[in-house]
């Protein structure tokens, strides 16, 4: 009883978000971006990490568009039988 | 310790829900830096990657093998149905842990119903954890807060997730999407040869 008393205490606890924990993950995050991953950590704001994580995830998303554009294509040329063949001996190589 | 637990297996049933309980409220907030480890050392393998490439050949195959009309209404266009097939494979590969791959499932599979039910539009939400509305710690200056609006418009399924969660499930997202672009370069290349 006393010990479940003491759990939810504890749960309480750990749903209050402190900043060193949003630091550490906007930290994690920082070394995440390649332009960020450079500099220090000290210099970087939080600010500015979130303001390259938002750049980076839309280039990301542009590249993915660009490849699948370029997916269809080769697809659209070639049978997707003999495509997906060729994947996989490339894989098994 | 061990005799007390084999006698009372009720209270042990509770205690164990319990402790559940306790590391799934971790695991949103405590833990984030242990899943944003696990997210990038995940997404980061070659087997993964190979794994992708495969499902997302098959997938292909499967979506231009069957040209119906639902196909049709799911993906308009043939550069689209890349896409979208690419991101559905994403997100079943991230087996379910992760809300941006939920979201997207979610998504996909409104769009069939859609196209089944012409009655009405209802939208699933992904309805964001009720514990995210209470306020939290560094949102002070505006800048930072419309950042964090932005970001959580990029990430999907995300909009009015906490901070934290939402920097976990971005640093997962942008290993996923690191690792898609990895893998559909790698098929275009040998596509190309």
């Amino acid at each position: 009883m006393s010990s479940r008393r003491s759990r939810s205490r504890q749960s309480g606890g750990v749903s209050r978000i402190t900043e060193d924990q949003i630091g550490d993950l906007v930290s994690k995050l920082q070394q995440l971006i390649p332009e960020l991953r450079s500099r220090s950590s000290d210099k970087v704001s939080a600010s500015k990490v979130l303001q390259e994580t938002c750049n980076y995830i839309k280039n990301l998303h542009r590249e993915v568009d660009d490849l699948s554009d370029r997916l269809s294509e080769l697809l659209a040329s070639t049978d997707t039988n003999s495509a997906q063949a060729a994947i996989i001996r490339s894989l098994l190589m | 310790m061990a005799s007390s637990s084999i006698s009372n297996p009720e209270a042990g049933t509770n205690r164990s829900r319990e402790s559940k309980c306790k590391k799934r409220r971790r695991i949103g907030i405590g833990n984030g830096i242990e899943e944003v480890k696990i997210a990038k050392t995940r997404w980061n393998t070659e087997a993964e990657q190979q794994i992708y490439s495969l499902k997302l050949m098959e997938a292909l195959r499967r979506t231009r093998r069957n040209p119906s009309s639902l196909a049709a209404k799911v993906s308009p266009a043939g550069r689209n149905a890349v896409r979208q097939t690419a991101d559905r494979v994403l997100a079943v590969a991230a087996r379910g842990r992760t809300r941006w791959s939920r979201s997207i499932l979610k998504s996909r599979l409104n769009m069939k119903l859609d196209s089944y039910r012409p009655k009405k539009h209802k939208k699933l939400k992904v309805t964001g954890d009720i514990r995210s509305k209470k306020p939290v710690a560094s949102n002070r200056l505006p800048a930072v807060q419309r950042k964090v609006r932005f970001l959580g418009r990029l990430v999907p399924g995300c909009r009015d997730l906490s901070l934290p969660k939402l920097l976990e499930e971005a640093t997962d997202y942008i290993a996923a999407l690191e690792m898609q672009i990895r893998a559909m370069t790698a098929v275009a290349g040998v596509l190309n040869s």
